[in-house]
């Protein structure tokens, strides 16, 4: 019974990784960057939910909300200044701009906000659910944060299989050049592309803020690396993929918590990423691509 | 004599006797300030880490610019340097009492077990191809972290006392921690010196310049141009590469073992993703594959928050503005032809290994 709570949790954990690298791989698959400044973002959809919920007293769906609105602008906002000169650059270039982003964001909120840690309105009323007359229960957050995750995939995963916009990201994902050709807007697609990253950050915030309720500016890293350690753990560029990489790295990092050590836990995360990267380096789901000569 | 003084300023060697000299003018006019008191205790604490970071950089930029391989772990492997040298030096202190010995065996150990763990690291990466030594490094230098931080090594009359997780060292009377767990390395003998860093800077030149302009150094290049039309010409690319991680690494853990021996106490956070970010950011910002601009890049970077330093909060933020703001002007089209024609006309070319 132990066990399959300890799995529930790390569920819950893993749902939010997921949510995160989402955003990770979607960028990646098209703009073919690492967004380092992704885990800033999530911070400052936090803020945006804290301050939605203490200082104006709004219910906790629509602070969900202006976060998600807050983080969808900043997310092209950054697209727009920082990433959109750098099309032609070397990759190098944009990372080394993602980390000023992330830098700016991260100083920026200590500016307005101190660096001091602000406490996090509960979202939930707390308690759990008991099963098997008590014997494995389950908190509600961790089955919110469940069911939101599931939801956000079967979206996102319509919205990328059935629309025209989806399938016009697809085809940026596949070919830009080609897609440029087929009368495609790839600026536009690439915009969408990070609100729509940035916006599931809100979300990835809010829950996040919830299980570990402290606001402070550089809150973003840690869940930042992992997430983006799940994409690629799940094959980076693939949105199933960054969902299951996103649920294993949870329950990996819950288990090994409960199981070896809580100080190593983050030791053991990163090692079984090199594991799998050494037996499948295209990730769990990832493609296979072959170099033209 | 004129010979000599010719070949040192022709044109291949200009760039190498450029770096010579930058560090070994700099040397004499720091020490001269320092020895006669006209230095900020500021400046005079930021000598040793100056040299530390120019160092590591040098080593990055053999990986990033000559190899074209990412390492974004490269505070991990300074690590694996600094937390050895606090070992061999707290364990050597008694054996030997001069500490300039103790200095350079520490680092010697430093170097050699960074450049082992490179080696290791290595090893499966770098038959793959893309990005994979960026994200392997990634996870290393958290691994790496993460491993130190839960380290407790002691010593006492009956040798040397490890423990993880938990401290269980158990010393005897008298028996003296080297390491203690998240607190890190604890009551080190400050035995690094602003010498023995420029020493170091000028020993990573001389191997990299020296690597660059070998057989095994143009193979390096050869890699990163064209793999496919390299591995044709019979280059072995893994071994290349891996040459490349490992001077690197091995750089990298010499400049991290003069670090942590130039700090009274050292807690293994320091050695997280952000160093290792801020190191690549010095060798882009400095130029990939330019030596000369990684010296001046890293000084300048390193002294600049410390130079804000007036504007109190606001001095992280323009940093970060700085950043941006160069690499979107850098990468300017208008700017680059510009750049282009000017070069031209003063009759320059471009750079050789740029």
């Amino acid at each position: 019974m132990a066990l399959l709570s300890y799995l529930i949790s790390g569920l819950g954990l893993g749902s939010v990784y997921a949510i995160i690298a989402l955003g990770y791989t979607m960028v990646y698959g098209i703009a073919k960057m690492l967004n380092f400044a992704h885990g800033d973002v999530i911070m400052i959809g936090a803020y945006a939910a804290f301050f939605a919920m203490t200082r104006f007293g709004l219910p906790v769906l629509l602070s969900v909300l202006l976060s998600m609105v807050v983080c969808t602008v900043l997310g092209v906002v950054i697209e727009r200044l920082a990433y959109k000169p750098l099309r032609q650059a070397s990759n190098l270039s944009v990372l080394i701009t993602a980390i000023g982003v992330s830098y700016l964001l991260q100083n920026g909120a200590q500016l307005l906000w101190s660096s001091s840690t602000k406490v996090f309105p509960s979202i939930l009323a707390g308690g759990s659910l008991q099963l098997f007359g008590g014997k494995l229960s389950v908190s509600w957050l961790s089955i919110l944060t469940i069911l939101v995750c599931i939801a956000v995939m079967v979206c996102l995963t319509l919205f990328v299989n059935k629309t025209l916009t989806g399938k016009a990201m697809r085809a940026c994902a596949e070919d830009k050049g080609a897609a440029l050709l087929m009368g495609i807007n790839v600026d536009r697609i690439i915009s969408i592309t990070f609100a729509i990253g940035s916006g599931l950050a809100a979300i990835a915030a809010v829950l996040f803020c919830a299980a570990y309720p402290s606001v402070y500016p550089t809150l973003g890293s840690m869940p930042g690396i992992k997430a983006f350690t799940a994409a690629v753990f799940g094959g980076i560029g693939s949105i199933p993929g960054a969902f299951l990489g996103g649920l294993l790295l949870g329950i990996i990092e819950t288990l090994a918590k409960a199981y070896i050590s809580t100080q190593l836990a983050d030791a053991i995360v990163f090692a079984v990423l090199i594991i799998v990267l050494l037996i499948k380096p295209s990730g769990l789901l990832g493609r296979k691509i072959s170099e033209k000569v | 004599m004129g010979n000599l003084f010719k070949k040192m300023f022709s044109r291949e060697n200009r760039g190498r006797t450029a770096s010579y000299l930058i560090i070994i003018i700099a040397y004499i006019v720091l020490e001269i300030m320092r020895l006669s008191g006209n230095m900020t205790n500021l400046l005079s604490s930021l000598l040793v880490p100056v040299c530390c970071y120019i160092t590591a950089a040098i080593a990055l930029n053999l990986n990033v610019g000559f190899s074209g391989e990412l390492n974004l772990g490269q505070g991990g492997f300074m690590g694996v340097g600094a937390f050895t040298a606090v070992v061999v030096s707290g364990s050597l202190a008694g054996v030997i009492p001069n500490p300039v010995i103790r200095l350079i065996l520490a680092m010697i150990a430093g170097a050699v077990l960074a450049g082992a763990v490179g080696w290791l690291i290595g090893i499966p990466v770098l038959k793959l191809q893309g990005d994979y030594l960026a994200i392997v490094t990634l996870a290393f230098g958290q691994i790496i972290k993460s491993l130190i931080t839960n380290l407790y090594v002691g010593l006492d009359k009956n040798g040397m006392h490890f423990s993880f997780v938990d401290n269980h060292l158990n010393l005897a009377e008298g028996g003296k921690v080297l390491i203690s767990g998240p607190m890190g390395a604890t009551g080190t003998e400050r035995i690094a010196t602003f010498t023995a860093g420029a020493v170091l800077i000028l020993i990573a030149l001389t191997i990299v310049y020296n690597l660059i302009r070998s057989r095994h150094g143009r193979a390096i290049m050869a890699a990163r141009d064209n793999r496919i039309a390299a591995e044709s010409v019979g280059i072995h690319i893994a071994n290349t590469k891996m040459l490349a991680v490992v001077i690197s690494a091995a750089l990298a853990g010499a400049a991290g073992a003069l670090f942590g021996l130039n700090n009274a106490s050292l807690a293994a956070s320091k050695f997280d993703f952000n160093l290792s970010i801020l190191i690549l950011v010095y060798v882009v910002l400095g130029g990939l594959g330019n030596l000369n601009g990684t010296i001046i890049a890293t000084t300048v970077l390193v002294l600049l928050p410390e130079l804000l330093r007036s504007l109190q909060d606001y001095r992280m933020l323009i940093y970060a503005v700085i950043l941006i703001v160069i690499m979107l002007v850098s990468n300017n089209e208008k700017m680059k032809t510009g750049l282009e024609r000017l070069r031209r006309k003063t009759g320059k070319g471009a750079d050789s290994h740029a």
